[in-house]
């Protein structure tokens, strides 16, 4: 019992980091019809930052931890925004030619923190609290995983609040609706496209200083590592479906962890969780194309 | 833009082109700041040879890219394929040769067309996603070693008792660059074919316009499956020569990294060309082997740290150089070329396929 309660829990904790990664991806793609590969970048942004900061402060945790998060925050929007202005904008409309730039920017970012950093994992300076362990109807809950699942709980009813009740998130969601249509009311779509994306940067980026708690260290390469499950994520929630990829993210969690587990224990074979989450998206594709909330094409 | 089939001259052309290829063994002069060596030298003839290599899985993924405007990321699964189940067969269950080619060419052609089947239910950047996923499978399991076939990280160093002896050893590295350059000769003339070919017509038709396509009664999934079987064989094919030609497998061939190279080498040469993604192929090789050769060099190791930190990434310089391709040249050198002679004959398409939302979706 115990051990299914564990297994629950780490799977929310990484699905609340799929989700983090996910719903910016999403809402870019519904809102703009891009595809954004260095989405990646983010979270190794947000991990590298929260690092850097946080080797350098003169005091302890828990404050030494929360101002790093926060600074790695600030860079991932201002990363996000530059990368959306300079490179993804002037390519307005070029679908296809927004993914190449996005690659080359993906490949390039990769092997410049290599470069930089190393090719080796770097250990994280986690606060002590969260290399802890909490008790749960007899199960150790690693922290790292409850703080995982609860800020992207947060960030998970902000965001929906944000789309929900504010100005620039009906001007989202009507621009995920029809784009064209928005844009002939008179309102500036491209604005609220730089705002999601920059928010997109954010959400990335805290997850990838949860994720450096997550895993205990920060690794050039787990971006688009990570990426690559988002992608799935957002493909089985439904492209442009914020609520969608938030679903697909904790199903994909909770899978992932329950087949590595149980296929390791039974069979010894500890790659079939990744191998069960790409075979659910084939399924997924063959009985739903658009997706779990995807709305069905005409 | 219909292609016509080739005028006599460019055939001509490039008979002269492959005989002239073909005859690097025999020349033993030296080009001074391009090969570490003379041009007969193994070290050299087993470069040019990944070249041609790249250079033929180039053309394969153009098929789908360049002609069919399909945006796949997974195109290293059909090459690690090739690489991966020959290695395995001839290695772990010591086939001989013909047997284990055989079983390879089968595996090429099925794979392709069952995960075709399944990632083409969706298009545009879901597919591309798709593809991504499977492919990241392939690698999973390369890496997971399940039932210790395929050697893990360390990969699995190929057997080479059931082999021919002219395939061993590299005073032979000469006929390796042989099978090689025949491999992009072969694929280059089956590319050549299938793009004059009827289907091809649809291809490009489906590219430009996949609902004008449906319109006219045809059935754009079986076109699109075709394409993307054929280019996976062909991808296949590429893997057993690269198989040869470095004598085992690594997993890094079946990442995501080989895919996102050969979509580089593709726009690099110009899309839906014939020479561009070969020539793309050959020079990202290239460039990817010196540019690893220049990081270890002193001159690298003698500039200031911020500096040194992104010259000495390959990586680095060749995702700049894409970004920098793409903004300022979108038809790649087939595309330069184009413009230079004023007269282009052969136009390459600008890569921006329009995905249509409603089909993305």
């Amino acid at each position: 019992m115990s051990t299914v309660i564990l297994l629950l829990v780490t799977g929310l904790g990484l699905g609340a980091l799929y989700f983090l990664i996910a719903s910016g991806l999403s809402l870019t793609y519904g809102l703009m019809r891009v595809l954004n590969f260095a989405h990646g970048i983010f979270l190794t942004v947000g991990g590298y930052a929260s690092w850097w900061i946080a080797v350098r402060l003169p005091f302890g945790d828990p404050w030494r931890f929360l101002v790093a998060l926060l600074g790695c925050l600030v860079v991932g929007a201002i990363v996000a925004a530059a990368v959306e202005i300079g490179l993804i904008r002037p390519l307005y409309r070029r679908h296809v030619e927004q993914v190449l730039v996005t690659v080359g920017l993906a490949l390039a970012f990769t092997a410049l923190v290599q470069g930089t950093f190393g090719p080796d994992p770097i250990s994280y300076p986690a606060p002590s609290w969260t290399q802890g362990v909490t008790q749960l109807a007899g199960a150790n809950i690693p922290n790292s995983r409850l703080l995982a699942i609860a800020v992207a709980a947060v960030v998970f009813l902000v965001l929906s609040a944000f789309l929900r009740f504010t100005r620039w998130g009906l001007i989202v969601r009507a621009g995920v609706e029809n784009r064209a249509m928005v844009a002939a009311l008179g309102i500036d779509v491209q604005r609220a496209f730089t705002l999601v994306f920059a928010l997109g940067g954010v959400a990335a980026a805290l997850a990838g200083a949860l994720g450096a708690l997550y895993f205990g260290n920060i690794d050039p390469e787990r971006g688009t590592a990570t990426l690559i499950f988002a992608f799935i994520v957002i493909v089985i929630g439904g492209l442009g479906s914020f609520t969608g990829s938030a679903l697909a993210a904790v199903v994909v969690g909770l899978l992932q962890q329950f087949m590595n587990y149980y296929a390791s224990v039974y069979w010894g074979f500890s790659a079939a969780g990744d191998l069960s989450v790409v075979l659910l998206l084939a399924v997924v594709l063959l009985w739903r194309p658009q997706g779990l909330l995807g709305r069905s094409v005409g | 833009m219909l292609r016509q089939p080739r005028s006599g001259r460019s055939t001509v052309a490039a008979f002269v082109i492959f005989a002239l290829l073909a005859a690097i063994p025999f020349v033993d002069f030296e080009i001074p700041g391009l090969f570490n060596g003379p041009l007969n030298e193994p070290g050299t003839l087993q470069l040019l040879a990944l070249c041609a290599t790249f250079a033929g899985v180039a053309l394969s993924y153009n098929l789908l890219f360049g002609y069919t405007g399909l945006l796949s990321f997974g195109h290293a699964l059909y090459f690690s394929t090739g690489i991966y189940v020959a290695d395995i067969l001839l290695t772990r269950y010591h086939w001989a040769l013909l047997p284990a080619l055989a079983a390879t060419f089968a595996a090429g052609i099925v794979l392709p067309f069952v995960f075709g089947a399944v990632s083409l239910r969706v298009s545009g950047i879901a597919f591309a996603m798709v593809t991504l996923a499977f492919a990241q499978a392939g690698s999973i399991l390369a890496l997971e070693n399940p039932g210790r076939l395929t050697g893990g990280e360390e990969g699995l160093g190929l057997d080479v008792t059931n082999l021919p002896n002219f395939l061993i050893g590299v005073v032979n590295t000469r006929y390796l660059y042989w099978i090689a350059l025949a491999y992009l000769v072969l694929t280059f003339v089956i590319c050549w074919w299938a793009v004059n070919s009827r289907p091809g017509k649809v291809w490009l038709a489906i590219r430009e316009n996949e609902r004008r396509v449906e319109v006219m009664g045809l059935n754009p999934f079986a076109f699109k499956l075709l394409a993307f079987t054929l280019s996976g064989f062909l991808a296949t094919l590429g893997g057993i020569v690269y198989l040869l030609l470095l004598g085992g497998a690594t997993p890094e061939v079946t990442t995501a990294n080989l895919s996102l190279a050969l979509l580089l080498m593709v726009v690099l040469g110009g899309a839906g060309t014939l020479w561009g993604p070969a020539l793309g192929g050959a020079l990202y090789e290239y460039l990817d082997f010196r540019l690893l050769k220049l990081s270890s060099s002193s001159e690298i190791a003698s500039l200031p740290g911020w500096l040194r930190a992104p010259l000495a990434e390959p990586l680095f310089i060749l995702g700049a150089l894409f970004i920098v391709l793409v903004f300022f040249f979108p038809g790649g050198i087939a595309g330069i070329a184009g413009r230079l002679r004023r007269r282009p004959r052969q136009q390459p398409i600008p890569v921006d396929v329009e995905v249509p939302p409603e089909v993305a979706q």
